[in-house]
């Protein structure tokens, strides 16, 4: 493989006898910004969590830069190079900013981002660098869970539902750090249920309805309607 | 009277340091393994036997032995942890449980096996009768030395897991596994170093119970009950709980002792019970 | 394997005879053959309740023994204490257990899942040196049982074997049926259900905390029963014995594990398999149970379900069906259709 990508195909997922994800392909490749938007329950927090191997059950091939990451255990998968945002942050909320950010496999390693360079991005959680995670702000812990993410120096970022909960302001502001991470040659993922900011956000999408995709393309090739419509069903 | 009582409840504090070694590798072995370690007892029995082997056997003194066994008893524990504990650790609380249930009674038996069924004690050496005098009341130096262990252990231990990156990758891992594989860490290798140390706190636990009192191939389940009330006691994760937990039972039992010998080990049930009536989150709850 | 299938009803009718038999035992069995048949009804109980709690209420009990003690102690003081007729004391041990676990669940339950096991111990150690402070009850050596309430069990010494052992088998009869009726109630499609899936199982609107007290409460009267019927046989109380951690409580889970957890079949296969293997493995001394610890735990690392889950892979159904009905309707509540049949169950991603 010449470029790096991160391909999903025909993969499924299931919970119990619960299929929450049917048959379905994506890519993602370096330095891209892709959106999967869906509504509620569509399938798109499963998905990001069969990539990185987090899953129950799970069928189909998901491959990284051509080779098959599936059959990986998670901190393997995240080794390789794929890190998750997860939705709720999954902070540990009783150690303190500084333990959630150095704890990751590659900090303090030669080579990989360093701990000063998340302060640099975000000064506050270096002046809360000793409070426990649990005490902070929403956009606050979700800049942990940023921070700790790309401490594991990925190629690809999945974001699961960055902005849920935040303020407009704060979730402006973390959106504008995406380019800066994509410029770095970093392939990223971002699931939301708002339509309107991920997909100004990104290059292309997918659409998922009832754990299928059900659109998918450039944002502009399509009317407001017609994403609409494959978003809610018809 | 005034100084009975005193020597009762200076009694019951020394013997709680001796609980409080029984039940700090079984606190931590909680957060790892997610169910109470059924053999813990018979883990530390275990060890006083191999101490007693090695120090019989070579002629060493016994706090030698336990230096020669702590490494021994850390690769024990993270042996036990990656190829058996974890194998059946999950959700449930049921296959731990019961595979812990089955060393126990293995561990006992093939001590009976092994050993006799007769009583065996630790050689101290010159420190078992050693006395002290403190504000006029004659003190065995063994009691006050494990007293001093268990403040030490519980002091390393604090600052291990409080104030050490390998202790912040504990709490992270006990605190949310999933969340841990998702920044590259392996949960099972961190569960297995935890579970050395465990294996490490046994150890020492194991020495000062073979020095201060009998045992036989049945004084495990004994010693489980008593580290896991100083647990519950002391309040669920706070090291300096289990302390407080084992000096309130040992106080208990030293007070029922004074009543009638046979009511000792009732006593520390029976403030276990009520307490955990009035207070289930225990004396010192740490969250 | 459809054809394996067709044997279960001839063998539902011989496990049914199988039953029917054993109540005229005294008129078929010899007396020895009647005191290890009413030993066997006695630790069949026993598993029954220890799978009960186990296997389905996800109550990991340890502190079995306590409860058969309680049993034990107020048999003798009924009879040997207050003159009762030993028929009815034998009801009468039951309440008494029944009532000690009333506060006994208050308190264990208190604790989180993880402790309760333990806490169990806790309270049945404490049963026992109770018990061993009792006035009048022997202390700490234990009692025997005067010849006087012996004789009101029959004349003979063979009319008291066979009162025991009518005793003993209306209890095992009385234990599996209420514990077959209970799994296949409601409650007991909720325990199953929770088994395999908590936020189902309360989808199901089967209260689960209540259910598991119930269970507790219910398994407490027959462990007390079975200890009134067996000091009756004993003739005998001592707080080692009556509260044996060994006899009432660490045999009975290894029969239940190796026969079988969660199943009814497993507990009856592995306390029979005990009683076969028992006079020959008594002379292993100590490796007696260093063997039964090792299948236990071998039991849990290759296949959870234990004998009865090996037999059950070959034959294909359940002898006694309590469990399946329930997946079929979580199933269906759960997902509004069939469970998908013929897809193949691939892991991806094996846990690390």
């Amino acid at each position: 493989m010449s470029e790096p990508r991160l391909t999903v195909e025909g993969v499924s997922v299931y919970y119990g006898p619960f299929r929450a994800v049917h048959d379905v392909s994506l890519t993602v490749g370096a330095g891209e910004i892709v959106s999967v938007i869906g509504a509620n329950g569509a399938g798109k927090s499963s998905l990001l969590k069969a990539i990185v191997g987090q899953a129950d059950r799970c069928e189909g091939r998901i491959a990284m830069n051509g080779a098959d990451i599936g059959r990986m255990g998670t901190p393997a998968i995240v080794r390789a190079g794929v890190a998750l945002v997860p939705e709720g942050r999954r902070l540990f909320p009783n150690l303190t900013v500084e333990e959630n950010l150095s704890l990751g496999w590659r900090v303090g390693r030669r080579g990989g981002p360093r701990l000063a360079d998340v302060y640099d991005i975000f000064p506050v959680l270096k002046e809360r660098r000793s409070s426990p995670a649990r005490v902070l702000s929403g956009g606050q812990q979700q800049m942990v869970a940023l921070g700790r993410a790309l401490l594991a120096d990925p190629r690809f970022l999945l974001c699961d539902e960055i902005s849920l909960g935040l303020a407009p302001t704060v979730i402006a502001d973390l959106y504008a750090l995406l380019p800066g991470i994509r410029d770095r040659g970093i392939g990223i993922v971002l699931v939301e249920q708002d339509i309107g900011r991920s997909l100004r956000a990104s290059t292309r999408f997918y659409c998922m309805l009832e754990g299928r995709i059900s659109l998918s393309g450039s944002p502009d090739a399509f009317d407001r309607e017609t994403i609409t419509r494959s978003y809610f069903g018809s | 009277m005034v100084a009975a009582i005193v020597n009762t409840l200076v009694q019951g504090v020394l013997i709680g340091g001796l609980y409080a070694l029984f039940a700090l590798g079984l606190s931590l072995s909680v957060g790892v393994m997610r169910a109470v370690n059924v053999a813990h007892g018979d883990f530390i029995v275990v060890v006083s036997y191999l101490l007693l082997s090695i120090a019989t056997g070579f002629g060493l003194n016994i706090f030698l032995a336990l230096a020669l066994v702590l490494p021994v008893a850390f690769l024990g524990g993270f042996a036990l942890q990656r190829y058996l504990l974890q194998r059946v650790s999950g959700k449930a609380v049921l296959a731990p449980l019961l595979v812990t249930f089955g060393l126990a009674i293995i561990i006992q038996n093939g001590l009976l096996e092994g050993y006799g069924a007769d009583p065996r004690v630790l050689p101290g050496g010159a420190l078992e009768t050693k006395v002290v005098s403190i504000f006029g009341m004659q003190l065995g130096l063994m009691p006050l030395v494990t007293l001093a262990a268990a403040i030490v252990l519980i002091f390393a231990l604090d600052r291990l897991l409080y104030k050490s990156q390998v202790g912040a990758l504990i709490r992270a891992v006990s605190d949310d596994p999933g969340a841990a594989s998702l920044i590259g860490l392996s949960p099972n290798q961190v569960y297995g170093i935890a579970m050395g140390i465990v294996g490490m706190t046994v150890a020492v636990a194991a020495c000062f119970m073979g020095l201060r009192s009998n045992f036989d191939p049945a004084s495990g389940p004994g010693n489980l009950l008593i580290a896991f009330e100083s647990v519950v006691l002391g309040g669920l994760g706070s090291l300096w709980g289990t302390l407080a937990g084992g000096v309130v039972l040992g106080v208990a039992q030293g007070v029922g002792g004074q009543i009638d010998f046979a009511w000792q080990t009732l006593a520390g049930h029976i403030v276990f019970l009520a307490v955990l009536a009035v207070r289930p989150q225990g004396l010192f709850p740490r969250y | 394997m459809a054809k394996l299938t067709s044997y279960a009803a001839p063998l539902r009718g011989l496990l049914v005879l199988g039953a029917v038999a054993l109540a005229f035992g005294p008129w078929l069995f010899g007396g020895v053959t009647q005191i290890f048949l009413t030993q066997f009804f006695c630790m069949l109980v026993l598993a029954l309740m220890w799978n009960l709690l186990a296997g389905y209420a996800d109550i990991v009990t340890l502190g079995q023994h306590g409860f058969v003690g309680v049993g034990a102690y107020a048999l003798y003081g009924f009879t040997a204490l207050g003159g009762v007729n030993p028929f009815v004391a034998v009801l009468l041990a039951g309440l008494v257990a029944f009532l000690v676990a009333i506060p006994t669940m208050a308190l264990v339950f208190r604790l989180r899942a993880v402790y309760l096991a333990v806490g169990t111990w806790v309270v049945a150690e404490a049963l026992m040196l109770t018990a061993g402070k009792l006035p009048g009850l022997g202390q700490g050596s234990g009692a025997s049982l005067p010849v006087a309430v012996a004789r009101m069990l029959g004349a003979t010494p063979s009319a008291r074997f066979a009162s025991i052992y009518w005793l003993a088998f209306a209890l095992a009869l009385a234990a599996f049926l209420t514990t077959y009726l209970l799994l296949r109630s409601r409650i007991g499609l909720g325990l199953t259900a929770m088994r395999d899936n908590e936020e189902a199982a309360g989808a199901m609107g089967v209260d689960l905390r209540r259910a598991r007290i119930l269970c507790f409460l219910l398994t407490a009267p027959f462990l007390g029963v079975a200890g009134a019927v067996i000091t009756l046989q004993k003739l005998r109380v001592s707080p080692m014995s009556s509260f044996s951690v060994n006899e009432w409580t660490v045999f009975v889970i290894f029969n239940v594990v190796i026969g079988g957890i969660g199943s009814l079949e497993g507990p009856i296969l592995g306390t029979l398999l005990f009683f076969v293997l028992r006079d020959h493995l008594a002379d292993l001394g100590p490796w007696h149970l260093i063997v039964l610890g090792a299948l236990s735990i071998a039991t849990m690392l290759l296949e959870p379900r234990g004998l009865w889950g090996l037999a059950r892979r070959a034959l294909n159904f359940d002898l006694i069906p309590v469990s399946r009905a329930p997946s079929r309707e979580f199933a269906a509540r759960f997902q509004g259709g069939p469970t998908p049949q013929g897809e193949r169950e691939i892991s991806a991603h094996p846990a690390e």
